[in-house]
């Protein structure tokens, strides 16, 4: 079976889930092979998780430059290899740079590119939600190879243990290649929490959470949950919590399986960034507010009330 | 400073919207059409610069007809002139054939700075800034919440999931922007009225040298197969919190395995 490029997504030292993904659904199209992109040292790291998902082989393209600067040299050390080795398709995951290494990709090779899939068949068709998670496209590319960028939380991971044979990719960059220098990167404290765009469940809070102090109420709940925080852009906007957590059509797109939406109205601007979400929980004082449309469960009633309480449930029944 | 924003006219995200069922395209015909929000930020910038470096504003957008209202809607915010390419042949155009034709556009313009919103509303596809960069081999800083220049020397800082990133390129290069870098202003009246005499150039594929069959539908790299309307959600269950509502939200999520 020919093999299907899965493009790392990694950070400090680890797979981020979206990989996980990409491996599971690479196994439905041909034979998995991960492609670590990074600084010298970032694929062994990473190996041994990496064949614990199917990876048969994993090829390491490792560079100071790679990290060292904006997207090109990714995109270059990633054509090289696609030419060289011809694969079935390539996945890469739907985030910033994902998407914009496919976009560099369908350039150099003159081939299509499809992002924020949520599925891929063995013929090459993928489905994409558009237009606020309204309408499911079905499309697939029409020169090239399947160049897809697989939004995370779209397929459930599943190990299948292989023993990947390692490969190393001869880093060879242009001066193209080295015109966006990355000179500083600052963490900053995330803490416990799972990352946005890869939890299983997310709270976020809206206008109606009041204040930057009363989100904690938000981030209790999603702690007992071991959710991530999320929050709408007017609570975004007044300042209420920072601007990276937005969830909605100016932010982040998220599909978890459980998404509680706490005094959120449910704008189309917020409904953009959430309506693929498994199982959707709204609480809002106004029991008119479109969020409940799309709520499963929804509580009507003050969340300064019903989210505590919600919050002093949980910690009984453990 | 010679700066170019690129803006393109999206169906308001606001509305409900579609695609056509005879060719599958963003339905631009029933929805009311807008500027894509995020290319008002890079307007914005882009008149933050002048008023700071000096220079010159030029609108650059391609898209049908109807594209002039919103080129105006730019203009009034304060750029100096627009150009519009305008084509019938570019209808279904795919991104990488769109990049082609912008790049060939841009590099009439000879701009030391190409300003653009981080993504469309419509397609949210995020690609565009890199595949100019890759066609004009100059840099691409995207997603900026900040931009300073420093004569020749452009930096910008970005969002990541871990913190953020700052990243410095020699213009010319494309940077695009976020809704997080400045607040855009309101056109003036005098801006609306003085953007009804500003230049909009109009540029056709063959002025630009681009065969017509390298665009649009005839050059399209991938295809829209079928869609559908998502059936809309149904069936939940709505409480009134009457005391104990935080423990009946507990209830279902215990119920749904969540607890």
């Amino acid at each position: 079976m020919a093999e299907v490029l899965v493009v790392v997504e990694h950070a400090g030292g680890a797979v981020k889930k979206v990989t996980l993904e990409m491996l599971t659904l690479a196994r439905e199209l041909g034979t998995p092979a991960a492609v670590v992109l990074g600084a010298p040292g970032a694929a062994a790291a990473l190996t041994e998780k990496l064949g614990e998902y199917g990876a048969a082989k994993v090829y390491a393209a490792e560079d100071s430059d790679v990290d060292g600067y904006l997207v090109a040299p990714k995109a270059t050390v990633l054509a090289s290899l696609i030419r060289s080795t011809e694969p079935a398709a390539v996945l890469l995951a739907s985030t910033q740079e994902g998407k914009e290494i496919a976009g560099r990709l369908a350039v150099k090779l003159d081939n299509g590119l499809l992002t924020d899939a949520t599925g891929l068949s063995a013929e090459g068709l993928a489905t994409q939600v558009v237009f606020a998670g309204s309408t499911i496209v079905t499309s697939r590319v029409t020169r090239g190879l399947p160049l897809v960028a697989i939004r995370p939380n779209s397929v459930t991971p599943s190990p299948a243990p292989a023993t990947p044979e390692m490969a190393t990719v001869e880093v060879a960059l242009g001066e193209n290649d080295r015109l966006a220098k990355v000179v500083e990167r600052v963490a900053e404290a995330t803490g416990a929490r799972p990352e946005l765009t890869e939890a299983s469940i997310v709270v976020s809070g809206g206008r109606g959470v009041g204040s930057a102090a009363n989100f904690k109420i938000i981030e209790e709940l999603a702690d007992l949950l071991g959710a991530a925080v999320g929050a709408s852009r007017a609570a975004t906007d007044s300042g209420f919590y920072p601007h990276q957590f937005q969830v909605g059509q100016t932010g982040k797109t998220v599909s978890p399986q459980l998404y509680i939406a706490v005094g959120i109205s449910g704008a189309i601007q917020h409904r953009a960034g959430m309506q693929t979400s498994k199982t959707i929980v709204a609480v809002n004082k106004d029991a008119e507010a479109p969020i409940f449309e799309l709520a499963d469960f929804g509580v009507a009633g003050d969340l300064n009330k019903v989210v505590p309480q919600a919050s002093d449930e949980i910690r009984k029944r453990r | 400073m010679n700066i170019v924003v690129l803006v393109k006219q999206v169906p308001d995200s606001g509305a409900e919207r579609s695609l056509r069922s005879d060719d599958n395209t963003v339905d631009r015909g029933s929805a009311s059409n807008v500027i894509n929000e995020m290319d008002e930020y890079a307007i914005e910038e882009a008149l933050r610069i002048r008023e700071a470096h000096g220079g010159e504003v030029t609108i650059l957008t391609m898209g049908p007809e109807k594209a002039a209202e919103s080129i105006r809607k730019a203009l009034s915010m304060g750029p100096d002139k627009a150009v519009h390419v305008l084509d019938d042949a570019l209808h279904g155009s795919c991104a990488p054939a769109t990049s082609k034709v912008l790049a060939a556009a841009l590099s009439t313009l000879n701009a030391d700075l190409v300003l653009c919103g981080a993504e469309a509303t419509d397609g949210r596809v995020q690609v565009m800034p890199h595949m100019l960069a890759e066609r004009l081999g100059i840099a691409a800083l995207t997603g900026a919440r900040k931009l300073t220049i420093d004569g020749n020397a452009l930096t910008i800082e970005r969002q990541t999931e871990e913190g953020y990133e700052v990243v410095t390129a020699s213009s010319p290069a494309v940077v695009s922007v976020w809704d997080t870098i400045n607040e855009p202003r309101y056109p003036s009246f005098k801006g609306i009225m003085e953007a009804k005499k500003k230049q909009v150039s109009v540029l056709s594929l063959g002025d630009l040298g681009i065969p017509a069959e390298e665009v649009g539908f005839a050059g399209a790299t991938s295809e829209v197969v079928e869609h559908s309307k998502r059936p809309p959600r149904s069936g939940g269950t709505k409480v009134t919190d009457e005391g104990s509502g935080g423990v009946q939200l507990v209830e279902f999520l215990a119920s749904e395995k969540f607890v």
